[in-house]
């Protein structure tokens, strides 16, 4: 460079070759601009196209196909003796009644097998619909309701993406055009897919089993996770002093933070239930496994909290005569809170989306009831998420994106929050 | 102050953990993801019109199940494991060891396994014998079959086996070796094509005259070597391991027309519309022929239930008898419309009588 300056110094053509790096210099800056520009337009497209995906996969779970059909409650099969007793109510064969309902409006329909497709059009949990209306109200025994009910996944497949996707045969198809035409077909908010739990039938699966799972060990990861780490960052950051020990301490710290998740799954099977015997699939285990997962994110973000309280405020408030502790706790930590919190729901958020160490703690099983409480059989979201991708029905795939949809909405709110936090506490010092 | 009274929270939830754990009221069963999907409806039915609770299923895989359920006796442990194989004796002598005596031993129908491919493509018509040479890590030597000598797989296109096969190139997608599909696939459609070399025939025959004769070790050896070349799956890029997933096999087969898939029926019969089961020896995956036992891939598929736990934990027997019932594994049962393949009716009568009375197994 400087041979370079000399010669043209020589030559007076100084300005000249400041022009002639300047072209180059800036060809550099907007190759830099646009590299740059292109990685995050790239990045922005991927993420696109993953929600296009699942939006474009999963969106049709929210609608539901319902048949009409008039149901005779016939006293003989609901309840032949008139006793009233709940009980037999309950374990009467609401099949029949269905069955019975679409014989009356296919009349044709009389060999065997035909019969059986037939039957196949209406979901099997359309019987515990009648159940759950006999149940409610008696009254409707012996009398003839026009009633919609959940039509099989097939046909609720054969409705929602037309004849190209579907596994009906002709005749049941020729059969669905005649509903269709006397307007006894028909689609609507599938709000069972938000109360109940999951199920064989894509039809009748639902999240809320998955949903109550997820707030269970999330309550149990924030209830320990929270004090603990909070705790050990407040005596590492104010209290600790620093020698070979608290180094060693804060290393390990920062290295179990980067130890692969399903590790945790191996500690916690092996200490939680070998040891200490607790049941399997429980969210408390669960929530015990998460708490080890996230507690090197919480300590560390809370620390970096703490620390980036100027040490001016400590030294105003021993200088008043405060204890280290009031010091602490009155001044230091308030301060730090919306940093800590942050931090802490944005480990949250990764224990919400966590899959790999619940498998090793067996929560990866059909639970139909909806937990009661942390010591019941659950399952999480993304656990819920890998069962159903892998069920043979086709039906389940846009349940699976839908259930998706469900996990990312909670953790793009899970996020809005720390940034709504962090915009509403944080002081510039 | 604060640390203490959180590690007092701890150790009073896990006091707390402990406590409720000694006591269970729903049925906990484990065990194979073949079964899975069978189990899983019936314990649905079951929660729905009894008053029990739905049973719990975890989906571990044949010998995990085994392996949690052969542990002990006692509400820790599963009441009842599926399992896409039978109970091995070492399995079997396990329980006993730890005490699970009393083993009630239910077989609850066929799985056939299906080897398919897209709809875009020509039907294939295999043999098992096609089947072992395309995907056999060594194969008889083709210049001279039946010389005792093996090579590494030279084949690399079908129509170089059989020229009445398409000249695609060799690739078929399936299950990995922890699966228990892999484990069927390999005994029934591998080891059957296997065993029409007359030379590797005479390996096991061998081994079985050494065990009579009393030679341990070499009946073992003898064995192994036959496991060996008939099992042992090519790795050189011929079989893609796809993963647990018989979905995603099923999806990459209709992006890639010439590729073949291994899994089991039920997969093919959700997805007819878009994937064929091949011909094996003559004989197509359909439901009716994999009942009668002519599909030559198929394989039984088996719960067992500890007797023990009857009368401890709410629900077994009727559990059990559900399970068991004609109209959930019955010819028109709401199994066989999972995809499950009934068993003959008289088969359905034993193990049907077995549940019901909850007669313990002999090995």
């Amino acid at each position: 460079m400087s041979k370079l300056i000399k010669a043209t110094v020589k030559r007076g053509q100084i300005r000249e070759a400041v022009e002639h790096s300047l072209i180059k210099r800036k060809k550099r800056n907007r190759r830099f601009r646009a590299l740059g520009l292109s990685a995050i337009i790239l990045g922005m497209l991927f993420v696109g196209v993953m929600f296009a995906s699942i939006i474009s996969k999963g969106y049709s779970a929210f609608w539901r196909t319902e048949i009409q059909l008039p149901i005779h409650f016939d006293p003989a099969v609901i309840d032949p003796q008139n006793t009233g007793n709940p009980e037999v109510l309950a374990s009467a064969n609401y099949q029949k009644l269905v069955k019975d309902a679409l014989r009356k409006q296919f009349p044709e329909v009389k060999k065997r097998k035909e019969k059986r497709n037939l039957y196949r059009l209406v979901s099997s949990g359309a019987a515990g619909q009648l159940r759950r209306l006999v149940l409610k109200d008696a009254s409707v025994i012996d009398t003839t309701q026009n009633l919609w009910l959940i039509a099989d996944d097939d046909v609720d497949q054969y409705y929602k993406h037309g004849q190209s996707q579907s596994r009906l045969k002709e005749k049941q198809l020729a059969w669905l055009a005649q509903l269709r035409a006397k307007g006894d077909l028909r689609s609507r908010f599938n709000a069972s897919f938000f109360s109940t739990g999951d199920s064989r039938e894509p039809e009748l699966a639902g999240i809320r089993g998955a949903v109550v799972g997820s707030f269970f060990v999330i309550l149990v990861t924030l209830g320990l996770s929270l004090p603990l780490g909070v705790a050990a960052a407040i005596y590492l950051e104010e209290f600790s002093r620093r020698n070979r020990w608290t180094n060693l301490i804060e290393i390990n710290i920062n290295n179990l933070a980067a130890v692969p998740s399903i590790v945790f799954g191996l500690l916690g099977l092996a200490v939680f239930i070998n040891f200490f015997g607790l049941p399997r699939s429980a969210p408390l285990v669960g929530g015990l496994v998460l708490t080890l997962m996230t507690l090197p994110t919480i300590i560390i973000a809370s620390r970096a909290a703490l620390k980036s309280v100027p040490p001016s405020i400590r030294e105003a408030a021993l200088g008043m005569g405060a204890s280290k502790m009031q010091t602490t706790f009155h001044h230091v930590l308030p301060l730090a809170m919306p940093g800590i919190l942050t931090g802490s729901i944005i480990g949250m958020a990764q224990a919400l989306g966590e899959t790999a160490p619940l498998l090793m703690i067996g929560m990866v099983a059909f639970i139909v009831d909806i937990p009661g409480s942390i010591m019941d059989p659950a399952t999480v979201l993304p656990v819920q998420i890998y069962l159903w991708a892998d069920s043979p029905e086709r039906a389940f795939t846009e349940r699976t994106s839908a259930a998706i949809l469900v996990l990312l909405t909670f953790l793009v709110l899970m996020n809005l929050l720390a940034i709504r936090l962090r915009r509403k506490w944080e002081k510039r010092w | 102050m604060k640390k203490l009274r959180s590690v007092m929270a701890v150790s009073m939830i896990v006091s707390a953990g402990i406590a409720a754990a000694g006591a269970r009221d729903y049925i906990y069963v484990v065990g194979s993801s073949t079964v899975y999907p069978f189990a899983t409806v019936v314990a649905e039915r079951f929660g729905k019109s009894t008053k029990f609770k739905t049973p719990k299923i975890e989906s571990t895989g044949s010998g995990g199940g085994m392996k949690l359920f052969c542990q002990g006796v006692g509400v820790k442990h599963p009441d009842i494991t599926n399992a896409s194989r039978r109970i091995k004796k070492s399995e079997f002598d396990k329980c006993q060891a730890n005490g699970v005596k009393d083993i009630v031993e239910i077989k609850i129908g066929y799985d056939g396994i299906a080897i398919a491919n897209s709809k875009k493509a020509p039907r294939f018509k295999l043999s098992r014998k096609d089947i072992f040479l395309a995907l056999a890590k060594d194969v008889p030597d083709p210049k001279a079959p039946e010389s005792g000598k093996l090579v590494p797989n030279p084949y690399s296109t079908w129509d170089e086996i059989n020229p009445e096969l398409p000249s695609y190139k060799i690739e078929v997608l399936g299950p990995p070796p922890t699966s228990g599909t892999r484990d069927a696939f390999a005994e029934l459609a591998m080891e059957g094509g296997c065993k029409t070399f007359a030379w590797i025939k005479q390996i096991k025959k061998d081994s079985k005259a050494a065990k009579k004769s009393g030679d341990k070790k070499l009946a073992k050896q003898l064995k192994n070597k036959y496991k060996a070349i008939c099992h042992g799956v090519r790795e050189d890029g011929r079989y893609i391991e796809a993963g647990e997933n018989d979905n995603l096999i099923v999806q990459k087969l209709e992006a890639n027309p010439k590729a073949l898939g291994v899994f089991g029926y039920s997969y093919l019969e959700q997805n007819e519309d878009r994937i064929q089961g091949s011909q094996i020896d003559g004989v197509l995956p359909e439901f009716e022929l994999i009942a009668n036992g002519e599909y030559p891939v198929s394989r039984p598929l088996f719960f067992y239930a500890k007797k023990m736990h009857v009368g401890k934990i709410p629900g077994i027997k009727e559990f059990l008898v559900e399970f068991t019932s004609e109209q959930a594994w019955g010819d028109e049962g709401y199994l066989i419309d999972k995809g499950l393949i009934p068993m003959p009716a008289e088969e359905r009568k034993k193990y049907g009588k077995a549940a019901k009375q909850l007669i313990p197994m002999k090995f």
